[in-house]
C-alpha cells in the first residue's frame, strides 16, 4: 500500500509527508520485493540501468552509481552475466541493488535475506546499516527474527494485518532480565516473596523461572533467596530473545 | 530519458533478445520461400500450357491474395502468441513489482510495453507483407492495387489484437488470455466469412450475424477491407478468390476499427491503473 501496489481498503498512510501511491514521493523510495524477479536475458549491468533510467539517472550518473552498486553487493564479477545464470542468492543481491540505485530515503526490504549463504546475511545486515549510517530510513520486513534482533533499532509485532506492539531494540536486552532459579527447597512463600523484584513461574519445588525488571535488582534477589533459607545451587541469567518476545506478544501459532 | 521510452525500448529489446522476432522472421521468411517457389512452379505450367494471359493474371493474382491472406493470420496470431503473457505473465511472477514501485505512472508501464509491441509488429508485418509483394512481383509480375493502404490495415489488425490481448492481460492470467483473444479473433473470422456467404443467399440475418461479430471484433472485417482495396477490381467481381467483393465493408468500418483501438487501450488503461499488482 505505501508503494502504490495495493488499494486501501480505506484510510490513508503518507509516505516521507506525502499520501502513499503518489508517483513523484517514490523519487525517494527504493523496494526490493519478496523473491525478487526480473527479465532473465538482462544482464546485471542492463538490469540496473534500466532501473535507474526509471527513476531518472543520467548516463553519467549510471556509469558511476552501476560499477558501485555491483561492487557493494558483491557481483562485480558477474556484471556481464545474464540473470538466467544467478543463483537465488544472486538474484537477491542484484534485487538489493536495484532497490538502492537512486540512493534513496527510504528503503522496504522484503525477507531481504531470504536465499542467502551466511556471508550473504552478512553482507547484507552491513549494507542496511550502511543506508542506515547516511540516514535512510530501512523497512525490514522479515519473519528471521534473529536477522531483525541484530539489525533494527526499532520492530513492530504485526498480527492480522495490525500492529500490536513496537518496540525500542536499542538497548531492549539491558532492560528485562530472565532468570533460571534452581534451590534445595523452594517454599510457595519463599516464591510469593519474589513479586517485590520479579514476576516468576515455578517450574517444581526446586526450580523456576523469573522475568525481572533489570539486572539491577539479581543481587537482591540472590540474597534474598539465601537469607530465606531456600539453599540456591542455580542462578542463571537468560538472554530473552527477540522470538521470545515475539511468542510472548503476538501469542501461539494459529495456523495463519 | 522519458520512461514511456525506456519501458518500450526495453519491450522491444525483449522481443529480440529472447528471439521471439527473429524466430518469426525466420519462419515468415520459410513461408515466402514456399510462396515463391509456388509462384514459380505456377509460372512454369503457365509456359507449358497455353493460358491466356489475362486469366494467367487473374489466377497469379489470387494466388497473391491468397499468400497475403495467410501474413494476415500468421501477424495476428503471431501477434498473440508474442503479447500475451506481457502484463498477466510479469503480474503473476511479480516482476512487474520492481518496475510499478519506481517513480513511473502505471500508465506509462502499459503504453510503454504496448508501443514496443507497435515497433515490433511494424517491422514484422513491413517484411512479411512487403516481401510477398515483392515476391509476386519478381516471380510472377504481378502486382496488386493499393499494396500501403492494405499493408497499413493488415498492420491496423494487428494493433486490434495486440490491445485485445493488453486489455484482457489486464484482468486474466496468460492462458485465459490467449484463449480469450483467439477466440475474439475466431469470432471476427467466422462472423466475416457469414457476412461473406450471405451475398450468395441474400441472407439478412447472415449478414446481421456478420456485422454484429465484426462489431464485437472488426480484425477481420480489416482485412475484407483490405482485400477489396487490393485485389483487381475484376477478379473482385469475377470471384476469382475468396474475397470477392460481396459485402464489403465500408470506410466507416475502418473509422470504427479506430475508435475501438483507442477504447479498447482507454480501457487496458483504466483497469491496469486500479488493479492490485
Amino acid at each position: 500500500m505505501l508503494l502504490g501496489l495495493v488499494s486501501p481498503s480505506g484510510g490513508e498512510a503518507f509516505v516521507l509527508g506525502v499520501p502513499s501511491g503518489e508517483v513523484e514521493i517514490r523519487r525517494k523510495v527504493g523496494f526490493l520485493p519478496e523473491d525478487f524477479r526480473f527479465y532473465q536475458w538482462l544482464t546485471a549491468t542492463e538490469l540496473l540501468e534500466f532501473h535507474g533510467r526509471l527513476c531518472g539517472m543520467d548516463a553519467g550518473r549510471l556509469r558511476e552509481r552501476v560499477p558501485y552498486l555491483l561492487d557493494l553487493v558483491g557481483l562485480a564479477p558477474h556484471r556481464g552475466k545474464r540473470l538466467q545464470g544467478f543463483s537465488k542468492g544472486m538474484l537477491q543481491r542484484i534485487g538489493l541493488a536495484q532497490a538502492l540505485i537512486h540512493d534513496p530515503e527510504v528503503i522496504f526490504l522484503d525477507e531481504p535475506t531470504s536465499g542467502l549463504d551466511p556471508m550473504g546475511r552478512r553482507l547484507v545486515r552491513d549494507i542496511i546499516r550502511a543506508q542506515r549510517d547516511r540516514g535512510a530510513t530501512v523497512f525490514l520486513n522479515s519473519h528471521l527474527l534473529s536477522e531483525i534482533e541484530v539489525t533494527c533499532d526499532q520492530v513492530a509485532f504485526i498480527r492480522d494485518g495490525e500492529i500490536v506492539t513496537t518496540r525500542d531494540l536499542r538497548g531492549w536486552q539491558e532492560e528485562k532480565v530472565r532468570v533460571r532459579v534452581c534451590a534445595r527447597k523452594l517454599a510457595p512463600q519463599i516464591v510469593a516473596g519474589l513479586s517485590q523484584w520479579a514476576t516468576c513461574d515455578q517450574l517444581d519445588d526446586q526450580s523456576l523461572s523469573l522475568t525481572a525488571a533489570s539486572r539491577e535488582v539479581l543481587p537482591e534477589i540472590l540474597c534474598y533467596l539465601v537469607q530465606s533459607g531456600s539453599a540456591p545451587f542455580e542462578f542463571t541469567p537468560q538472554r530473552i530473545s527477540l522470538e521470545d518476545l515475539f511468542m510472548e506478544i503476538v501469542g501461539e501459532d494459529r495456523g495463519l | 530519458m522519458n520512461p514511456l521510452w525506456v519501458i518500450a525500448s526495453i519491450t522491444f529489446r525483449e522481443a529480440a533478445r529472447k528471439k521471439i522476432l527473429w524466430t518469426a522472421l525466420v519462419v515468415g521468411l520459410g513461408f515466402l520461400m514456399v510462396f515463391g517457389a509456388g509462384l514459380y512452379y505456377q509460372m512454369a505450367d503457365f509456359h507449358a500450357s497455353n493460358m491466356p494471359p489475362f486469366l494467367r493474371y487473374q489466377v497469379l493474382s489470387a494466388m497473391l491474395m491468397v499468400g497475403l491472406y495467410t501474413v494476415d493470420l500468421l501477424a495476428v496470431v503471431m501477434t498473440i502468441l508474442t503479447s500475451v503473457d506481457t502484463i498477466s505473465g510479469e503480474i503473476a511472477s511479480g516482476t512487474i513489482q520492481a518496475i510499478a514501485t519506481k517513480p513511473v505512472a502505471r500508465w506509462h508501464v502499459l503504453i510503454g510495453k504496448w508501443a514496443g509491441f507497435v515497433a515490433m509488429l511494424a517491422i514484422y508485418v513491413a517484411v512479411m507483407f512487403g516481401g510477398t509483394l515483392a515476391a509476386g512481383y519478381w516471380i510472377a509480375g504481378v502486382s496488386l492495387d493499393n499494396p500501403l493502404r492494405g499493408g497499413l490495415l493488415v498492420y491496423l489488425e494487428c494493433l486490434l489484437a495486440l490491445t485485445a490481448t493488453f486489455l484482457m492481460g489486464t484482468w486474466f492470467s496468460t492462458l485465459t488470455n490467449g484463449v480469450i483473444v483467439l477466440g475474439l479473433h475466431g469470432l471476427a473470422f467466422l462472423g466475416g466469412w457469414l457476412e461473406q456467404m450471405s451475398g450468395f443467399a441474400q441472407g439478412s440475418a447472415l449478414v446481421t450475424l456478420g456485422v454484429v461479430s465484426s462489431l464485437i471484433m472488426p480484425s477481420e472485417a480489416i482485412w475484407r477491407r483490405a482485400a477489396f482495396l487490393m485485389q483487381p477490381p475484376l477478379a473482385g467481381a469475377l470471384q476469382f478468390t475468396p474475397f470477392a467483393n460481396i459485402s464489403v465493408p465500408s470506410g466507416a468500418m475502418v473509422g470504427y476499427a479506430g475508435f475501438y483501438l483507442i477504447i479498447i487501450l482507454a480501457l487496458a488503461i483504466y483497469h491496469f491503473q486500479r488493479r492490485d499488482l
